[in-house]
């Protein structure tokens, strides 16, 4: 058969060896790895265990106390209460909790690393350079050529889940902290350089918190798109709403899938008052200077 | 004469990718426009060598791009020199490394900026007890000691403001009171007052100088204003192109301008206001004994109202107490006509 483009190397070859490559590191590292994901295998089955068995009262009460911290305005903790109440009324609360466990594994684990990620970035601009085309391959590369090779490495279930996430949601957060560093008023750093600061006070006094605004922009899309990528998840064994959606899927249950989803959106909502009230406030309190 | 805070010898700056070669063309005779256009280099600076005295304020003078930002920068290494020296209290401070570097700008010299530069985000206070925070001090102490210098500038009761709550005036009060809390020996002031209102700004100026008698720091002035500059300056160095035209004190600069450059640049003065009688004292003129006494540091203009009530002449008092000789109301007239 001829195709288009001549043939001018062995792709079958070069796709046999990238194989087994893949295969051996498997078969050699697979167990290893899959013990040091161990204890965020624990933290995460904790905290999904412990968002389940609290009465749901409380754990309504933890998220309004979050809600507070964030936004220190009524209006949206009582929405947030209220959503919430809505979900027990679906009578997905297990679901939604596992959901949620895993859902902020990812985005904490996404913030700890995207965040130092890109701070080098705005420091650096070789590093940048190198960062941009990786990150754009992370969100246009299709979930699947990465879910597999993850399943393949330890098995289904939550770990290969949470990575596959990760490298899903964490390109905004690492994006938008280099981008707001970048933005900081340059003034401003100088004048805080002219005092006597050193690299390290820079970061802390004067570039994080006036970044902070585009940081949380970053924060709340990865938790968006964490959150959407659970039903995916799902698929190979996180369990949570996306394992009612494919169960509704499989069985033609168009309520339980319906049921789920609906489920899906109401924490999305919830995430997104969270943050973005938190980044209102962040915004407030930075009272950019007039002209 | 007051000891030499700091000194610039040969400061040159070159912008772009291989800035001592460039200079090394500069100094072989290659021109701004020529370097510009043949090698992509942009002649910041050029050789500019001047002494800032202790307790004096000297006003760096020029247009945008004369390079007075860039010079100033220098003398907290925002911007590090292509070539030449920089001694502060004779000490090079391009040798400097990195901890000691901090340190120097922590305590040594404290900076204010056109546009403020305060910490949005932050309360007065915060913004001025910043450089103490930098630099270790206690909290407490801190607060303390800036809460001293907001009273200074002004400020008290505005402690817990935000930045933006406050005018333009008062935000550049509380950049002064935070340079002025380090308590550092030397102010660099960059176009401090050139984003204000011109009353407001005239405040300013007026307070400035009442601060830096009662203090008596070394303060490095920039500015694009001739009127600030003179008002200001006990000495003023004109910039134009990265090169250094003329210093002197605005006396002497409107007495005896060094080129058509700075000559053209004070036309417009009011000149009674900025010469002295002492300059245009006539030796040979003695004058009669009823002739109303001006003292020799005093402008011209102070010696009109002598001669509106018909003196032919005044006596000029020098600094010792004597008579340094007189001055006709002709003499004052042909010093104001000189262009």
């Amino acid at each position: 058969m001829t195709s288009g483009f001549p043939e001018l190397w062995d792709t079958r070859a070069f796709g046999r060896a990238l194989d087994a490559g893949f295969n051996s590191i498997v078969a050699n590292w697979g167990e290893t790895l899959e013990l040091l994901f161990m204890p965020v295998l624990r933290g995460i089955t904790g905290l999904e265990r412990g968002l389940q068995t609290l009465p749901w009262w409380v754990v309504v009460a933890l998220f309004c106390a979050a809600t507070w911290g964030a936004a220190r305005r009524w209006p949206p903790v009582a929405a947030v209460a209220l959503l919430l109440v809505l979900l027990g009324l679906l009578g997905v609360w297990n679901e939604a909790m596992a959901t949620v466990a895993l859902m902020l594994a990812a985005t904490v684990l996404s913030v700890l690393i995207g965040m130092p990620l890109g701070i080098a970035m705005s420091r650096s601009d070789r590093l940048r350079g190198g960062m941009l085309p990786v990150l754009d391959i992370m969100q246009t590369m299709p979930i699947f050529v990465y879910l597999i090779p993850f399943v393949m490495l330890f098995g289904p279930g939550k770990i290969p889940a949470l990575l596959a996430t990760i490298v899903f949601a964490i390109p905004p957060v690492i994006r938008l902290t280099d981008l707001g560093i970048r933005q900081v008023d340059p003034e401003i750093v100088e004048a805080s350089r002219a005092f006597g600061a050193s690299p390290r006070q820079q970061l802390w006094s004067v570039q994080v918190p006036l970044a902070m605004p585009t940081i949380m922009a970053g924060i709340n899309q990865t938790t968006m798109m964490a959150l959407s990528m659970v039903v995916i998840a799902s698929m190979i064994g996180a369990g949570g709403l996306g394992y009612q959606v494919l169960q509704g899927i499989q069985r033609l249950e168009v309520s339980r899938g319906l049921i789920a989803g609906l489920g899906i959106v109401l924490l999305a909502i919830i995430f997104d008052r969270i943050a973005q009230s938190y980044g209102r406030r962040v915004q407030a309190n930075l009272h950019r200077e007039g002209k | 004469m007051r000891p030499v805070k700091i000194h610039v010898e040969a400061v040159s700056k070159v912008f772009g990718r291989d800035p001592r070669g460039a200079l090394a063309k500069v100094h072989a005779g290659m021109d701004k426009t020529r370097l510009k256009d043949e090698t992509d280099h942009v002649l910041g600076l050029h050789d500019i060598t001047l002494d800032i005295r202790a307790g004096e304020t000297f006003v760096i003078m020029g247009l945008s791009g004369s390079g007075k930002s860039t010079l100033i920068r220098h003398f907290n290494r925002l911007i590090e020199p292509t070539g030449g020296r920089i001694l502060f209290d004779g000490e090079d401070i391009l040798g400097f490394d990195a901890a000691r570097l901090q340190a120097f700008r922590r305590r040594k010299v404290a900076m204010v900026f056109q546009r403020f530069a305060l910490l949005p985000h932050r309360t007065v206070i915060e913004n001025v007890a910043y450089g103490l925070a930098l630099d270790g001090v206690a909290r407490l102490e801190a607060h303390r000691r800036a809460g001293e210098q907001i009273a200074l500038v002004g400020l008290a009761g505005f402690e817990n403001s935000y930045p933006a709550q406050l005018s333009g005036g008062m935000q550049q009060r509380v950049g002064l009171a935070r340079a002025l809390a380090t308590d550092a020996e030397v102010l660099l002031m960059d176009e401090a007052f050139s984003a204000l209102d011109p009353l407001i700004r005239h405040d300013m100026q007026l307070q400035l100088k009442e601060l830096q008698a009662r203090l008596g720091k070394t303060i490095v002035f920039i500015t694009h204003d001739l009127d600030e500059a003179l008002l200001l300056g006990d000495h003023i160095a004109i910039l134009k192109d990265g090169t250094l035209r003329q210093v002197g004190t605005g006396a002497e600069i409107l007495a005896a301008p060094a080129d058509d450059y700075v000559a053209r640049f004070v036309r417009d003065v009011n000149r009674s206001r900025i010469l002295l009688c002492g300059a245009f004292a006539d030796a040979g003129l003695i004058p009669p004994p009823d002739a109303p006494v001006i003292e020799a540091g005093a402008t011209l203009e102070s010696a009109f109202a002598a001669f509106a009530q018909g003196a032919q002449a005044v006596a000029v008092r020098d600094e010792a107490g004597q008579i340094a000789g007189g001055l006709t109301a002709r003499q004052v007239m042909q010093a104001l006509a000189r262009q």
